[in-house]
Formats: structure tokens, C-alpha cells, sequence
């Protein structure tokens, strides 16, 4: 029954899709707004996303919101340091200015038919491919 | 219903709602023992495409083609509302941001806002410089950055600051730094291009 297993992540990705289409932040004006800081709206959103995860989580750990056959929490520690995170954050977030998307939302972009799109994915995956090869050269 | 039908479907949603459909979604991906971060799917699409050069795609991506679903579960949300819920996909950006594009050069009007600057993201414009620029540079630095940081916004900014996690704190600093500096100083030099 993998078929079955599987079908329930198309269903959260199809939430999470309809999300950012829904809430404009697939679109590259509303990623220019925000760093221009002309409008609350994106501000509202991650705030929002952030002060009721920041809710979520603290229930998973208290146990008052468990998970599905009490599975293993995926609540990592991100590892120690700060170069890779600082650098690896301003690199992205060039990019993500310029673009006007971050890796979510591209997929729902391209879903929606702007194939040009596809383009940018593939440039994001060389991206993703040159860290890959160049890693242990890179300050983390 | 027609209220409900009317705020879910036809409207814009507004930040609260999409903010806290955000953490639904997180938290549907903590439920079933997984978490929320989009930017893996590129490397998990690197480890399928057979990255021999680094050990770093040398990792068992089986494992991550749940993520990839949800990758293809969001295009289908994308294309299933462009093509049937909303005909005329309009952004509605503040007057303010609409007054500052038309001053750098990025002519759009109240009202007739679209996703993206189209005569920047399109196939015309991709054998251009300023189109190549934005379109590949742009994507490059998303994917490389990413992976460097170790995530991105929901990654980072929404998994990890949910989780109080210092890294990802100033990872979210790194991307309003680039974000910022992008926006605000070298953009206005880009669109400049022919």
C-alpha cells in the first residue's frame, strides 16, 4: 500500500501549494515589498506561521499533541556555528530578492504554468549541485 | 457558505490565515514523524541524478521521496487554482510598492499586478542578459545558498524558529541581510540591463 502512504503528502503538499498561491507569496512583488518594507503582509504571515509553530512544537514536546503511532519527533537541533548559516543565509537571500522565490514556492509557480520556472529550478539545483562539489572548501 | 466559499476560494487569504495554515502544514508533517523544508527536494534531485562528484549526494534519497510528493502535491495546488479557482490572477501590492517599481523602471498597475515582472521572467528574456541574470544567477544563489545555510524558509525561518533554534536565527539574519541589500541597492542596477 505504498500508493496510500504516499497519497497523504500530496495532500499536504496540495495544502501547502493552495497556501502560498493563495497568500500571494508565490509572487515576486510581494518578496520585493517585504525587503522594501512597504507593507505588513508578509511580516504577517511568517510572524504568524512562527509565533503558532513556536505553539505546535512546545505541545509535541509536552506531549499534549502526539504523533501518528507515537513516530520518532523529526525536531533536530541544527548543528553549532554560525559561518555557514550567516554566509549560506546572505547567498540565499540574494537570491531570493533577485528571484522572488524561495524553493516552495517555485514549485508552485512552475505548477501553475509559468514554465520559465523551470528554468529557475534547474539553476537552483546547479546551485545546490556546485555547493555539493565544493562543500568541504566553503567556512561552515 | 457562500461567505466561506468566498474567503476560502475567490479572496485573497489574509496573513493570519495563511500564517496559520503554515504551522497546519507543519504540523501535519510533524504528526507523521517528518519535517517541513523544501530546499532538501533540490539536493534530493541532485543524489537521483546521480551525484558522484561529492559524497555529499551520496545519501540514501529513497528515504526523501515523500518530500518530493509534497513537492508534486504543491504544483497540483498551484495549477488546480490557477486554472479553475481563479481566473484572474491579480497580486494586490500596497500603493507604495507600486509607486517605488514604477520608479525603478517596472511599470505595473493598481490593480493589474501580476505574480512576477513577466518581460524579466519569461523565455524571450532568458537569452538576454538582464533575463539570464535574474532567471539564472537568481536560481543559482537560491539553490547554493540554501544548502550552505543548510535551509530555507520553511526550513529555517518556520521549522527551525518554531523550534527555537539559534542557527536558524541567524540564518532568517543572513536572508534580510541578502535580501535587503539585493532589493534595495543592487536591483535598481539590474533592471538597468537591456
Amino acid at each position: 500500500m505504498r500508493l496510500l502512504k504516499f497519497i497523504k503528502y500530496a495532500i499536504i503538499g496540495f495544502l501547502f501549494g493552495v497556501t502560498m498561491y493563495k497568500s500571494e507569496a508565490i509572487s515576486w512583488f510581494r518578496i520585493y515589498e517585504m525587503f522594501k518594507f512597504q507593507s505588513f503582509h508578509m511580516y504577517g504571515i511568517i510572524g504568524t506561521a512562527i509565533l503558532s509553530g513556536i505553539l505546535v512544537v512546545l505541545l509535541f514536546k509536552k506531549g499534549v499533541l502526539k504523533s501518528y503511532k507515537r513516530r520518532k519527533l523529526e525536531l533536530i537541533a541544527k548543528a553549532k556555528g554560525w559561518k555557514r548559516y550567516l554566509f549560506g543565509g546572505i547567498i540565499f537571500g540574494l537570491g531570493w530578492g533577485m528571484g522572488g522565490a524561495c524553493p516552495g514556492p517555485i514549485f508552485v509557480l512552475i505548477g501553475s504554468g509559468y514554465s520559465i520556472f523551470i528554468a529557475f529550478m534547474l539553476a537552483a539545483i546547479l546551485g545546490t549541485f556546485t555547493y555539493g562539489v565544493f562543500k568541504d572548501k566553503l567556512p561552515h | 457558505m457562500n461567505a466561506i466559499y468566498n474567503f476560502l476560494i475567490v479572496n485573497p487569504w489574509p496573513w493570519w490565515f495563511s500564517g496559520l495554515m503554515i504551522t497546519f502544514i507543519m504540523y501535519l508533517l510533524l504528526f507523521f514523524g517528518k519535517s517541513f523544508g523544501m530546499s532538501s527536494n533540490l539536493r534530493t534531485m541532485c543524489a537521483i541524478g546521480g551525484g558522484r562528484l561529492s559524497s555529499y549526494f551520496k545519501f540514501d534519497w529513497k528515504a526523501q521521496v515523500w518530500n518530493l510528493i509534497v513537492a508534486l502535491g504543491a504544483m497540483i495546488g498551484g495549477y488546480i487554482f490557477i486554472h479553475f479557482m481563479n481566473s484572474n490572477p491579480t497580486v494586490g501590492i500596497s500603493d507604495a510598492t507600486i509607486n517605488s517599481l514604477n520608479q525603478i523602471g517596472l511599470n505595473v498597475e493598481k490593480g493589474q499586478v501580476p505574480h512576477f515582472p513577466k518581460e524579466i521572467f519569461s523565455w524571450d528574456s532568458f537569452f538576454t542578459i538582464k533575463g539570464f541574470i535574474f532567471i539564472v544567477i537568481g536560481g543559482f544563489l537560491v539553490g547554493f545558498g540554501t544548502r550552505w545555510a543548510g535551509g530555507c524558509t520553511s526550513g529555517h525561518a518556520i521549522s527551525g524558529l518554531s523550534n527555537l533554534q539559534l542557527p536558524s536565527l541567524i540564518a532568517v539574519i543572513g536572508f534580510f541581510i541578502g535580501g535587503l541589500l539585493m532589493v534595495n541597492f543592487i536591483l535598481p542596477y539590474l533592471l538597468q540591463l537591456q
